[in-house]
């Protein structure tokens, strides 16, 4: 009993700050109750009703009213589609040349590594003028297919060196074997290394996800004259400059956009956060 | 089977050679037109007169540079993101350090579920939040502002972003609190590589939970503190997305950062300045990369110190 209770009094500091740290989340993630809680009051309730989180029955109707009068239905599809797009081409080259540099000995291989590793820091407030103006060059400025080729041509060299340093802990006797069986170049490539390489393009599809998704200046830029193309992202600062009291609507708009990637954190957290960790690590 | 195979390495190689440019191609067109290209033409036209997208740039030489280090504004701006960075970046690190240490007890309860709570503002969209926080920090019906009547702090509401004496600070801490699981993480796993025996020993000889932080967790840390340092840096120099939707810059330019300084000149005047923006961009570029070499130069020191350890 006394062992039990000298435990317990041990114990107890943790208990304490995990009580305080408890608060502090609370606290920290307000913002995003708060939001979803204005997201279900009606407009009157949003102003009156205060600090209470809890609206007198949910109206549904901000929801409606953000998914078709304020386009957010349309601005959700074009950011999917621009999301999976972007992050299967850039997962697909990353990979394909993650792997020729770690395997392969050619010449330029130096070449091509120093310029990756160059361009690690480049802002996008930097690049953003000729980029548009190489869109716009190419008829590309006002589409989706411009906006997601501008977005997969990023650097990307974090995702590049980890397909590097993993592809070349692959013992060699693994693609020899395949290569005396007679598998090409390409078949060796797309049937065992990608395969085997699970566990970056998890980090990789994840990673970019999260930058393709939440994008804003490239996409802010790229729709200025098709208000019809923007991503949820831009759509939100339109709507708000457009709608300035309607609160509900605007968190109802904010919780269509932010519910997705909210939803991929909670189910795959392990990816983000290692995923993020790594860039200490390495 | 132990037929020994002929040599096929000469056309084999020629034709794996081809491969592996077909490999890299996609990456080579796509970094060079959105990457590499922007990079150098970044400073071609930051020697120009150009007018919009649409009008055809004249060269004019340095003008542009000159005009833009005669600027005011651009110095402003300058000194605000670097305002940004000094009080935004020290507190997040310390800060995320304490929290992390905390977190990384095995006998704290619950440490999973606080360090998702805390790393869930990283996965927001920072423009969405940008807006929300608008609202958030509105002065007469904004949660913050009824909170602060509620316990009597003010009487009437405070307009956070509305002027130029609170705009920066409340968006650097939304920032900070946007960011705050990031670097929390890279805390963790920076902690995670201080082996549990070491603890154990020091356990073994007598040493307190305080001593242990100061003496052995703390000097296992440092290479790290370099590098998270570092990266806050790089991050808090590129704040485009909050500052654009939670203030646009303002009130009165308060919060113009370079950023938003090289978008309001390219994309939000009435007659755009683009060969004036890139040059501008350029310098901003220069900057973030002299941040960046400095980086590389620390992770290099680091590495050695830690080979040779």
């Amino acid at each position: 009993m006394s062992r039990t209770w000298g435990r317990t009094l041990r114990r107890l500091p943790w208990w304490l700050a995990a009580a305080a740290l408890a608060a502090g989340c609370l606290l920290w993630i307000y913002p995003f109750l708060w939001m979803v809680s204005a997201s279900l009051k009606t407009s009157a309730e949003v102003f009156t009703q205060g600090l209470d989180l809890l609206p007198a029955s949910p109206a549904w109707d901000n929801y409606e009213r953000a998914w078709v009068a304020a386009e957010f239905g349309k601005y959700l599809l074009n950011t999917v589609i621009v999301t999976v797009s972007t992050v299967v081409i850039v997962v697909v080259r990353c990979a394909m040349a993650g792997y020729v540099l770690a395997r392969h000995e050619f010449r330029g291989r130096k070449v091509v590594m120093g310029v990756l590793v160059a361009t690690l820091f480049v802002p996008a407030g930097y690049t953003i003028i000729p980029l548009v103006d190489l869109t716009q060059r190419l008829g590309l400025l006002n589409s989706l297919t411009g906006m997601i080729l501008a977005m997969s041509g990023g650097a990307n060299v974090a995702a590049i060196l980890l397909y590097v340093g993993y592809f070349r802990g692959i013992p060699k006797e693994l693609t020899e074997s395949a290569l005396i069986d007679g598998a090409g170049f390409a078949t060796v490539f797309f049937r065992i290394m990608l395969p085997l390489a699970k566990p970056v393009t998890a980090t990789v599809t994840v990673l970019t996800f999260l930058s393709t998704w939440n994008a804003f200046f490239l996409p802010l830029v790229f729709t200025f004259s098709r208000p019809d193309l923007r991503t949820v992202s831009v759509g939100m600062l339109a709507f708000v400059g457009e709608n300035t009291t309607d609160w509900s609507g605007m968190a109802a708009a904010a919780t269509i956009s932010l519910l997705p990637v909210v939803a991929l954190f909670i189910v795959l957290q392990r990816y983000f956060v290692e995923g993020i960790a790594g860039a200490v690590k390495s | 089977m132990t037929v020994a195979l002929p040599p096929r390495r000469a056309p084999g190689a020629a034709h794996s050679t081809a491969y592996v440019w077909l490999f890299l191609a996609p990456t080579v067109l796509l970094c060079g037109a959105f990457t590499l290209y922007p990079i150098i033409g970044s400073y071609v036209y930051s020697l120009t007169d150009w007018n919009g997208f649409d009008a055809s740039p004249s060269f004019i030489g340095v003008a542009n540079y000159r005009e833009v280090l005669a600027d005011p504004m651009f110095w402003s701006s300058f000194r605000l993101t670097l305002t940004f960075m000094v009080f935004a970046v020290p507190l997040q690190v310390l800060a995320t350090l304490l929290v992390a240490i905390v977190l990384n007890s095995p006998r704290m309860p619950l440490r999973k579920l606080f360090r998702t709570a805390l790393f869930l503002p990283v996965v927001t969209t920072t423009a969405i939040i940008g807006v929300v926080m608008q609202f958030v920090f509105d002065p007469a019906s904004g949660p913050v502002n009824l909170a602060l009547r509620e316990i009597g702090l003010v009487t009437d509401g405070i307009d956070f972003l509305g002027q130029s004496s609170t705009a920066l600070g409340t968006t650097i801490a939304v920032y900070v609190w946007k960011w705050f699981g990031i670097t929390l993480v890279y805390w963790l796993a920076a902690l995670q590589t201080v082996p549990n025996e070491v603890y154990e020993a020091a356990r073994l000889d007598g040493a307190g939970g305080l001593a242990t932080l100061r003496h052995i967790t703390m000097p296992l840390l440092k290479p790290f503190l370099v590098i998270i340092t570092l990266l806050s840096i790089e991050a808090s120099l590129q704040v485009f997305d909050l500052v654009l939707t939670m203030t646009g810059g303002g009130p009165f330019y308060s919060t113009e950062v370079i950023e938003v300084y090289i978008y309001r000149w390219a994309f939000a005047a009435t007659i755009p300045r683009l060969g004036f923006a890139s040059a501008a961009a350029v310098l901003f570029g220069l900057f973030i990369g002299l941040v960046g070499l400095l980086q590389l130069a620390a992770i290099r020191a680091t590495r050695k110190t830690r080979s040779t350890a």
